[in-house]
């Protein structure tokens, strides 16, 4: 399970429920983690990945275009760029909003299932609005997982209960849960 | 997984329209691609890449929209204020020294930020020697361009760009509201030649003292990139300034030693050697 990708949506509310999750993520988890976190197109300063940075054990980098993507690292889309996975690498683009939204969860699923396949775990935080949806139904049907975090630990739950309605969900998480889930899932899987 | 035999019709689909119209897309990036080609499928209500083929090869009316939906052409006036702001701090002060300003904006789209160059050159008096070459692949985003004509809707976003840009003036003085529309000031466009070209396709033209092509690349595999940044730098006089977007960079290219980073935010580089 090499190829294996943690692709991650979150909207509002998502720093404090993507930094719950990656501060349970051992310095040895083995897969890449890649995530796109709605926020305005003026957050240009790396303040994303500086305050994550502070409480994970993984590398944390801001992706930059054709980037490779390396095992054991966490990804997080640029303000203002849609983020695609390619074959070993990623891209950018700044093609129109999707849904509202640029960096898109939806293309980022979207593109990492076609890439990837069944070794896609998807994971669909807290958010205002359904971006995300039509990614998790492409991830299953790709034959990849999905989890999503439970609506009632979630500071804005209409992201998770729009993923849930899809049925593509395999697991419903309580946020505090999900870190944990993916580390003995990698474990698992080694 | 569906990628195996997609990757074939996408192969197939871009190798046909090379071979039939000249246009080369085999070299951009397959994620931001397929998903472009899947939006043209479905915008012409078919099912799967080799249909969209088949109706590229026979009708030259859907071949136009193709390009359009392939070329990706978003943008706007003052797009990353930062950089405007940079570029007025950092390049326009080497650019005073030069008795002629030749300026390439390649891949230009329907114009909105060479409209803001030619701005930014006027306010601070270099516009009058300067020559701004915008080039595009797409004829349909040029005559736009030429218009000077954007949707009013855009303009207060626009407005707010350009303030944060270190603007001198307002932006609506340079432009009249007719309706729905902001028809801008003809004098900008006096110093700018419009023009097709292809950055895959076509060779060095002139020698420049700055290139910008900012978010263009992005849509290019390595190879190109790499192959577009020697033309560049082919193009680009001794200490001539190359500008890419936030996201790009010179890593991994042929000429990375030959550019000094003049503002590691905005991804403005000097030519050096």
């Amino acid at each position: 399970m090499q190829r294996a990708m943690v692709i991650v949506g979150a909207s509002l509310g998502g720093f404090d429920a993507i930094s719950a999750l990656l501060s349970r993520l051992p310095a040895s988890f083995p897969w890449p983690v890649v995530i796109v976190q709605h926020r305005s197109a003026e957050d240009t300063a790396d303040t994303l990945q500086v305050m994550l940075q502070r409480l994970c054990a993984l590398p944390v980098r801001e992706v930059e275009d054709k980037d490779p993507i390396v095992a054991g690292h966490v990804y997080v889309a640029p303000p203002d760029y849609h983020l695609l996975i390619d074959r070993g690498a990623f891209a950018l683009s700044t093609e129109a909003r999707v849904s509202h939204a640029r960096p898109s969860i939806d293309v980022l699923f979207d593109s990492a299932a076609a890439t990837l396949g069944s070794s896609v775990v998807a994971v669909v935080l807290t958010g205002a609005n359904a971006d995300g949806a039509l990614g998790v139904v492409r991830v299953k049907s790709e034959g990849g997982l999905v989890l999503v975090q439970d609506p009632a630990t979630a500071e804005s739950p209409a992201m998770p209960l729009a993923a849930i309605a899809t049925a593509a969900a395999d697991e419903v998480l309580p946020l505090e849960a999900i870190g944990d889930y993916l580390s003995r899932l990698a474990a698992s899987r080694m | 997984m569906s990628t195996e035999l997609e990757v074939l019709e996408i192969e197939l689909l871009t190798e046909g329209i090379f071979r039939h119209y000249g246009v080369d897309f085999r070299h951009y990036a397959y994620a931001s691609l397929r998903r472009r080609i899947w939006n043209c499928v479905r915008a012409e209500k078919l099912s799967t890449v080799t249909q969209l083929l088949d109706r590229v090869l026979h009708d030259t009316g859907s071949m136009e929209r193709l390009l359009l939906q392939l070329s990706v052409n978003v943008t706007s006036m003052f797009r990353d204020p930062g950089f405007y702001r940079a570029f007025r701090e950092k390049v326009v002060p080497m650019l005073r020294s030069h008795p002629f300003i030749r300026i390439w904006h390649a891949g230009c789209s329907t114009g909105e930020e060479v409209y803001s160059m030619a701005i930014l050159l006027e306010e601070e008096g270099l516009y009058e020697r300067s020559r701004i070459y915008a080039t595009d692949m797409n004829e349909a985003v040029l005559a736009q361009a030429r218009k000077g004509i954007f949707s009013m809707d855009m303009m207060t976003e626009y407005t707010r760009n350009y303030a944060l840009s270190g603007a001198k003036a307002q932006l609506s003085d340079y432009y009249l509201a007719r309706y729905d529309f902001a028809l801008f000031r003809q004098s900008l466009r006096r110093n700018v030649v419009f023009a097709h070209h292809n950055l895959v396709t076509d060779g060095s033209f002139n020698e420049f003292n700055v290139i910008l092509c900012r978010n263009v690349m992005i849509y290019f595999d390595r190879e190109l990139q790499s192959s577009v940044h020697r033309l560049f730098y082919a193009s680009l006089r001794r200490f001539g300034i190359l500008a890419l977007g936030r996201k790009e960079s010179l890593r991994g290219t042929d000429h990375e030693g030959d550019y000094l980073e003049l503002d590691p935010v905005e991804r403005i580089y000097r030519r050096m050697a």
